[in-house]
Order: structure tokens, then C-alpha cells, then sequence
């Protein structure tokens, strides 16, 4: 019994528990709670994770209703955007709150930095052309999929800006 | 505060290991929104399962291969290697990324395979294979989710 203490437990049984698996116990739970700002900076990166997630599903769905050699049929390509496109909304007003939490939250930060003022521009242009695109995609018709398509690329285009500007920070 | 510990070397490799992983998480969000819709629609959802295999074969491998080796150049221009202590969310993110290889390699396979068994009309047997790689998708997403907050966070 040096170096172990017994603990009881539930149910009347008794089991030994060494040092060792208290330390461990006593490191998981400084590993769950983290701070306000670490906690702030994994939502803002889970928001932009569904929002590139939701857009890559979009990718795939231009790319299975290719009107050439389509893999999906129009009704099923229509409820896989109704599943897609409501997260890329989501995503995105996520990814708007914590980013702004964060940047009120870090000293080292303000909000008229300018590569969050570039951000917040970045996405109000990407969640205009994500909200044109899909209107263009759901009525249907090769002219409207062509116009559909260019407002996503713009979509994509300015996600990956935003992606490149919290990555680089340029002037931070 | 993260920018002004951070040195300006490992921005690419970050940029694309952290594109890696949203290409990963959303070509698995592909194919679990797939089997998803193909679960709830009855009749035919051949074209769902032959989404959701074309969306493995063709975007999850690409995206791992790219999320995996920029981390490990991130974890050499970091010099993390040499570190005496390996943090915990680098463990974490090894853990989830070697053992999620395996997956990935498996949900491989196994659309490789219902493709083709697409191809020949069997297509109840591709339909099974389809729901398997979805579970694995599901699996591998769950895992991701605990990577992503133990890079982000980086508990301890």
C-alpha cells in the first residue's frame, strides 16, 4: 500500500488507485478546461471548418450534376443542397461572432485592424455571392448553372482570402 | 496573441495543413450527407452511394495526403520533434490522423469496390458497401472533431 490509496466506489467495491491515474485524471481535466480565449478560438476554427466543409459538399454537387454526364438526379441533387447550403449559413454567422469575440477578447487585436477590416469585407462578398449562387443553382437552366458556378468560384475565392488573412495576419 | 508567438516560417505549412483538414472534413460531410439522404429516400439511391464512393476515391485521399504531410513539415519547422516533452494535442492529432489513415485506407477500398459492383448492377451489394463507408465516414468525422479541438485549443 506505499504508494497507492484505496478509494471506494459505488456498489460497496473498493479499488486501488495509484498516484500515476490521479495525475493523469488531474492533467485530463486541466485538458477540458481550457481557457475563455482557447475555447473562443476553437469555435471561430470549428465555424470556418463547416462553412469550408459545407462548400466543398457544394463542389461536389456541381460537380455530380455535370449536365454532360450527371450523377445525381435533379431531386436528389436538390435535397443534398437543402442539406448543404443551411450549414454554410451557420458556419458562417459562427464564424462572424467568435471572430469579432475574439478580436474584442485579445488585447493584441482591435477591430479595425486591417486584416480583420479586410476579413469582415471578405465575407460579407462571400456570403453575398454564396446567397446568389444558390439562387442561381436552384432555378435551374445552363445559363443560370454557368452564372451559378462563377458566384461560387467567387464564394470559394473569398473564403480562401479570409483563410490566407487569419493565417498570415498581415500588419498584426 | 497567437500571431505574435507564432513564427512567420510555419504560415504555409499551417495554411495547408489547416486546408487539408477542411478538405477532409468536407468531403466526409459529402458522403455522410449522402448516405444520410440515401437512408431517408425510399427507392432507388444509387446515384447518392455512387456520389459518396466517387467523393472518396477521388477528394477524401488527395485531402488526407495533403492535411498529413504538411503537418509533419509543421512539426519540423516547428521542431516539435525535438521537444522534450511531446505536447498532449500533438499527440492527440497524431493519434486521430494514423489511426484515421487506417479508415481512410478501408473506406478506400471499399469504394473502389462498390463502384464497381455499381458498375455490374449489383446494386444491393453496393448499397451495403455504400452504408459501411459511411459509418467509417461518420467514425472519422467524430475524430476529427476531438483532433480539431485539441489542435485549436491545445489543452495542457
Amino acid at each position: 500500500m506505499c504508494t497507492c490509496d484505496l478509494v471506494g466506489s459505488q456498489h460497496g467495491r473498493r479499488r486501488l488507485r495509484t498516484p500515476g491515474i490521479v495525475k493523469r485524471r488531474r492533467r485530463l481535466l486541466y485538458a477540458v478546461l481550457v481557457d475563455l480565449y482557447d475555447w473562443l478560438l476553437f469555435l471561430h476554427i470549428f465555424s470556418a471548418f463547416i462553412v469550408v466543409s459545407a462548400v466543398t459538399a457544394l463542389w461536389a454537387l456541381v460537380l455530380a450534376t455535370r449536365p454532360g454526364a450527371p450523377v445525381l438526379p435533379p431531386e436528389d441533387a436538390k435535397r443534398f443542397g437543402r442539406f448543404a447550403v443551411p450549414m454554410v449559413g451557420v458556419g458562417m454567422v459562427g464564424l462572424l461572432i467568435f471572430g469579432i469575440w475574439l478580436a474584442i477578447d485579445v488585447d493584441a487585436y482591435d477591430l479595425w485592424d486591417g486584416w480583420i477590416l479586410a476579413s469582415l469585407i471578405l465575407w460579407l462578398l462571400s456570403g453575398w455571392s454564396g446567397a446568389r449562387s444558390g439562387q442561381a443553382f436552384e432555378a435551374s437552366g445552363t445559363s443560370r448553372r454557368t452564372e451559378g458556378i462563377r458566384l461560387q468560384t467567387v464564394n470559394t475565392v473569398a473564403i480562401l482570402a479570409v483563410l490566407v488573412l487569419m493565417i498570415w495576419k498581415p500588419g498584426a | 496573441m497567437f500571431a505574435a508567438i507564432r513564427s512567420n516560417d510555419i504560415n504555409l505549412p499551417l495554411f495547408l495543413h489547416i486546408l487539408g483538414s477542411m478538405l477532409v472534413t468536407g468531403t466526409l460531410l459529402t458522403v455522410v450527407g449522402a448516405m444520410i439522404l440515401g437512408w431517408r429516400r425510399a427507392g432507388d439511391n444509387t446515384g447518392l452511394t455512387r456520389l459518396s464512393f466517387k467523393t472518396v476515391l477521388w477528394g477524401l485521399f488527395p485531402a488526407y495526403l495533403l492535411m498529413r504531410l504538411s503537418a509533419q513539415w509543421l512539426e519540423s519547422e516547428e521542431g516539435l520533434a525535438e521537444a522534450p516533452n511531446t505536447p498532449v494535442w500533438l499527440i492527440i492529432g497524431y493519434v486521430v490522423a494514423d489511426f484515421g489513415a487506417l479508415l481512410v485506407l478501408v473506406a478506400l477500398v471499399l469504394s473502389a469496390v462498390g463502384l464497381r459492383k455499381l458498375r455490374a448492377g449489383n446494386v444491393g451489394s453496393a448499397q451495403r458497401i455504400g452504408r459501411a463507408v459511411g459509418l467509417i465516414s461518420v467514425l472519422l468525422l467524430v475524430a476529427y472533431l476531438i483532433a480539431m479541438w485539441a489542435m485549436s485549443a491545445k489543452p495542457a
